[in-house]
C-alpha cells in the first residue's frame, strides 16, 4: 500500500444521551470494526482514557463502550485549543452470531480493542458438493 | 429570477471584498488586544493532529492525541522557536480473510509545526506518551520568566 497523508478527522460530540454527572463533552470514539471466519474484531480510539476507566457493558444485544477521560493541566492557561477533551460512549448492536461469554477486551496507548468471538454455528462451513 | 450582469463584477464582488476587509480589520484587533496569540493563531489549522497548547509560570505545555502509535514513531524536534512533530501511524497488520465493516481510523504521515508564543530552553524539553496522548513540556526561557521583585523595607 502506497504511503499516504494521515487526515484530520475532527472528533465527533455525542448528541443523544442522559445528561452525564460531569461537565465536559462526551465523544464518539473512531471505530474499525472487522471480522474474520473466527470472530468480530472492534477497535476504538479513546486517547486519553487508562486502562482502568474503560466500561464495557453487554445486555442482551446490546455493547456499550464507556471511556472516562484523564483530565490533564488542570491549573495551566490555555493558549491554543485545538481539540475538546472528554469522556467517550458509542453503543452497539451484536448479532446472534456473537458469543458472549468469550468477549475480551484490551486496552493499550488510548486504543480499546475487543474481540467478539463467533459462535460456533455462524463460522463459515464448508459444503462439498456430492457428485452422482 | 434575479439577473446578474456580467459586464459590471466589480459590483458582484464587492460585498465580498467588504467582509475580507473587516475579517482583516477583526484580526489587527485581535492582535492588539493578544499579542500573545498572534504566533500561535497563525499556525496551520485542520491539520494532523490537532495541538492544544498551555501554560504556567515555568511552562509551556504542548498536548496531541495520538492513540496507539508508540513513543518511537514521533519525531519532535525544536528549532529557534518552531516545534515540528513527525511521524506515521501505522495500522495493526490484518490476518487474510478480513473484511472491513467499518473502517473510521485515520492513518498515514503526518508532520506539525508550530510557532512557540515565547522563548524556551532548548535543552530542558521533554515529552511523555500517556494513554495515547502526547505531552511535550517546553521550560520557558529565564529571560522570559515572571519574577518575584522583593520590596525591601527601610
Amino acid at each position: 500500500m502506497a504511503e499516504k497523508d494521515i487526515e484530520l478527522r475532527e472528533k465527533q460530540e455525542v448528541q443523544t444521551q442522559a445528561e452525564s454527572t460531569r461537565n465536559i463533552p462526551v465523544f464518539i470514539p473512531a471505530v474499525d470494526i472487522y471480522e474474520s471466519e473466527e470472530a468480530l474484531t472492534l477497535v476504538a480510539d479513546m486517547p486519553g482514557v487508562a486502562p482502568e476507566n474503560v466500561d464495557i457493558d453487554l445486555r442482551d444485544d446490546q455493547l456499550t463502550i464507556r471511556g472516562t477521560v484523564s483530565l490533564e493541566g488542570e491549573g495551566e492557561t490555555v493558549l491554543l485549543r485545538e481539540y475538546g477533551v472528554g469522556d467517550y460512549y458509542r453503543q452497539f448492536n451484536l448479532g446472534r452470531i456473537i458469543d458472549q461469554s468469550k468477549i475480551e477486551a484490551a486496552m493499550k496507548d488510548g486504543v480499546l480493542t475487543l474481540t467478539l468471538p463467533k459462535v460456533d454455528k455462524a463460522k463459515p462451513k464448508k459444503i462439498t458438493v456430492k457428485t452422482g | 429570477m434575479a439577473l446578474l450582469r456580467w459586464s459590471a463584477p466589480g459590483d458582484l464582488f464587492r460585498p465580498f471584498e467588504e467582509m475580507e476587509r473587516e475579517m482583516e480589520r477583526l484580526r489587527a484587533e485581535m492582535d492588539r488586544l493578544l499579542p500573545g496569540f498572534r504566533s500561535l493563531r497563525t499556525a496551520r489549522v485542520g491539520v494532523f493532529p490537532p495541538l492544544n497548547v498551555s501554560e504556567d509560570k515555568d511552562n509551556l505545555y504542548v498536548r496531541a492525541e495520538l492513540p496507539g502509535m508508540h513513543p518511537d514513531q514521533i519525531e519532535i524536534s525544536v528549532e529557534g522557536d518552531t516545534l515540528t512533530l513527525r511521524g506515521e501511524r501505522k495500522p495493526a497488520p490484518l490476518g487474510d480473510n478480513v473484511s472491513y465493516h467499518r473502517r473510521e481510523r485515520e492513518f498515514g504521515r503526518f508532520r506539525r509545526s508550530l510557532t512557540l508564543p515565547t522563548r524556551i530552553d532548548v535543552d530542558a524539553v521533554e515529552a511523555t506518551f500517556n494513554n495515547g496522548v502526547l505531552t511535550i513540556v517546553l521550560p520557558k526561557a529565564q529571560e522570559v520568566r515572571p519574577k518575584q521583585i522583593p520590596v525591601k523595607a527601610q
